[in-house]
């Protein structure tokens, strides 16, 4: 217990906790549209964008938060713009415009050389760099970004699953996408200190890939991307504390075991509710997966018993799925 | 009900339709057939407002479709395009035709799911409202996307391509469904590939090449002519038992 407990009593350690805990819940709400929509090197992208416009803004005197806002929200805005016709496509689009950014970040430290120290922490995230303010921005996009979800539950959903056919049946995607790019860049931002700009992708597609394999359900997969995501964020924090390691790579560390074990889970449960054996439709005897979820009789070697099944599932024959009545024979 | 003047849409360089002119009347069942890459899809976009016109002036109910109040139209998208992995249910899916009412609750009212309910047992797809919608069958999938079009109860319902992809029984049950609906005083306008089926189930059939070749009901339409205009002259008419019957001219060469 101890060994869970000493760390803290640092105050270091507890913004850490803090911060690693808003952070992990904003990136797995996020990450439900951001890996839902197909766009999961969008993240990996803006962070570097917004990485550069604070190496610009620190040039300028500008506040740290104020350059990776701005950067991070011109290049969302520019990509949308760029993949908006039909010649580039969108990973074209982040390629081009968070890469310049990030080139721009990377030209200006390799000019004047003492910025390379200060900007570590934005780079691969650390405990030691989350002050009082740094959590207070996080807590305010954290409230910001659930308020949105919850009163644009609605049309982010529509929108998410059909853009298209959303415009048509008269949700303002193109308001619901300036938004929700909003609230990626000020996620992102806010992120960028504890996981660093080389972390958040994994930060953002990991909760919410994690949850998609529990649920298919929407709202609950919100939910359970939120919890996992605040739990790898603390897990992370823990364990960079153990290890003496950079904070960004152990929560993404813990969420990529999160990852596998949900995973093997999964695999697992779908195994057992799923199996294969020869049996008869009419007259044709054939195999495939299949529930079982009642009661038939099988002959093994001469002696018949019941196992739990009706032979009354739906499965795929050609493009086409229907449902078998029970048979009245022995399965084989 | 449906009014094109003089309409150009598409690419600004290489527009899909230009100096477009068509007109719908309240209560067709019009099926718009023709080639690939000619236009039917942005004709369609065009009708529903979701496709930015160069000029001319799209009617739809006697108002410019731009001004139209959400849902008066609705709309069925390709199936192909749908992506059947999304974490959604049936009613989820149906319920979206009403999300475009400026409500901000998430969740839906009792008001909502019970006319979700009435129209999903109109339909036949009561019994799967909770199912995830991959775990339906093709039909089943088609009645869901067309009651998410009807949730909000539209004079006017478009359909793009609703014929594809599904099997001959559900291509007769959705045709056999929105010939009911159109009973009910519903105009429907469909795309398709299937001339078969629009000879066979449609009253009225819009040969569609760029511009409009001929419209009027299946008989009079569906002449070697007129086809041999919209596709490029590899299609044979046979008239059996008042039945009509297209099919490629295997004595010509394929023109694809």
């Amino acid at each position: 217990m101890e060994f869970f407990l000493e760390p803290f009593g640092f105050e270091f350690f507890r913004n850490g906790v803090w911060a690693a805990l808003m952070v992990g819940t904003l990136c797995g709400l996020i990450g439900v549209f951001i890996v839902l929509r197909g766009m999961s090197y969008i993240g990996h992208g803006l962070s570097h964008a917004a990485f550069g416009g604070a190496v610009l803004g620190y040039v300028i005197n500008l506040n740290f938060y104020v350059g990776a806002g701005i950067a991070g929200f011109l290049a969302a805005v520019l990509i949308n713009q760029l993949a908006k016709g039909n010649k580039i496509k969108s990973d074209a689009a982040i390629g081009i415009v968070t890469t310049a950014f990030f080139a721009l970040g990377v030209a200006l430290i390799s000019r004047v050389r003492q910025f390379t120290k200060s900007f570590d922490a934005a780079l691969f995230g650390n405990i030691l760099g989350v002050t009082t303010v740094d959590l207070i921005i996080i807590g305010v996009v954290l409230i910001l970004t659930v308020l949105a979800v919850f009163f644009l539950y609605k049309p982010l959903l529509f929108s998410t699953f059909d853009n298209e056919a959303a415009k048509v049946f008269g949700i303002r995607t193109e308001l619901i996408q300036l938004v929700f790019s909003l609230l990626l860049a000020m996620s992102i931002i806010a992120s960028m200190n504890v996981v660093g700009v080389t972390m958040i992708a994994a930060t953002l597609v990991i909760p919410a890939s994690t949850a998609r394999l529990l649920t298919d359900s929407f709202s609950r997969m919100l939910i359970i991307s939120a919890g996992v995501g605040a739990f790898m964020g603390v897990a992370g924090m823990f364990s960079s504390y153990q290890f003496d390691a950079a904070s960004g790579a152990t929560i993404v560390l813990c969420g990529a075991f999160i990852f596998c074990v949900v995973l093997l889970f999964t695999y697992v449960r779908e195994k057992i509710d799923t199996h294969q054996h020869m049996h008869r439709h009419g007259g044709v005897a054939h195999s495939h997966p299949h529930h079982h979820d009642g009661e038939h009789e099988h002959t093994h070697s001469g002696h018949t018993h019941k196992e739990p099944d009706t032979h009354s599932h739906e499965h795929p024959h050609g493009t086409e799925y229907h449902s078998h009545e029970k048979e009245k024979g022995p399965a084989k | 009900m449906i009014r094109l003047k003089d309409v150009s849409a598409g690419y600004k360089k290489n527009p899909v339709l230009t100096h477009l002119t068509l007109e719908i009347e309240e209560g067709r069942f019009a099926g718009i057939v023709g080639p690939t890459g000619t236009g039917k899809t942005t004709l369609l976009k065009t009708i529903l407002g979701s496709h930015k016109v160069h000029g001319g002036e799209v009617m739809v109910m006697g108002k410019p479709v731009r001004s139209l109040t959400p849902g008066s139209i609705g709309y069925v998208p390709q199936l192909e395009t749908v992506d059947w992995t999304f974490p959604v249910t049936v009613e989820q899916v149906i319920m979206m035709g009403l999300f475009a009412q400026r409500t901000y609750w998430p969740w839906p009212s009792r008001k909502e799911k019970i006319q979700v309910h009435a129209l999903a047992e109109k339909l036949g797809v009561d019994q799967c409202l909770h199912h995830h919608i991959r775990d339906i069958s093709g039909g089943q999938q088609q009645r869901v996307f067309l009651a998410r079009a009807l949730i909000s109860n539209p004079r006017l319902l478009v359909l793009d391509e609703p014929t594809s992809g599904v099997d001959i029984k559900t291509q007769h049950d959705v045709l056999h469904l929105l010939q009911s609906l159109n009973k009910e005083g519903i105009t429907i306008l469909i795309t398709t590939h299937d001339l078969n089926a629009v000879a066979s189930h449609l009253p009225w059939v819009i040969c569609f090449n760029k511009t409009v070749i001929a419209q009027g009901k299946p008989d009079d339409v569906f002449t070697e002519e007129i086809l041999g205009k919209t596709y490029g002259g590899d299609l044979a008419i046979i008239r059996h038992d008042g039945h009509l019957l297209i099919a490629h001219n295997a004595k010509n060469k394929h023109n694809h």
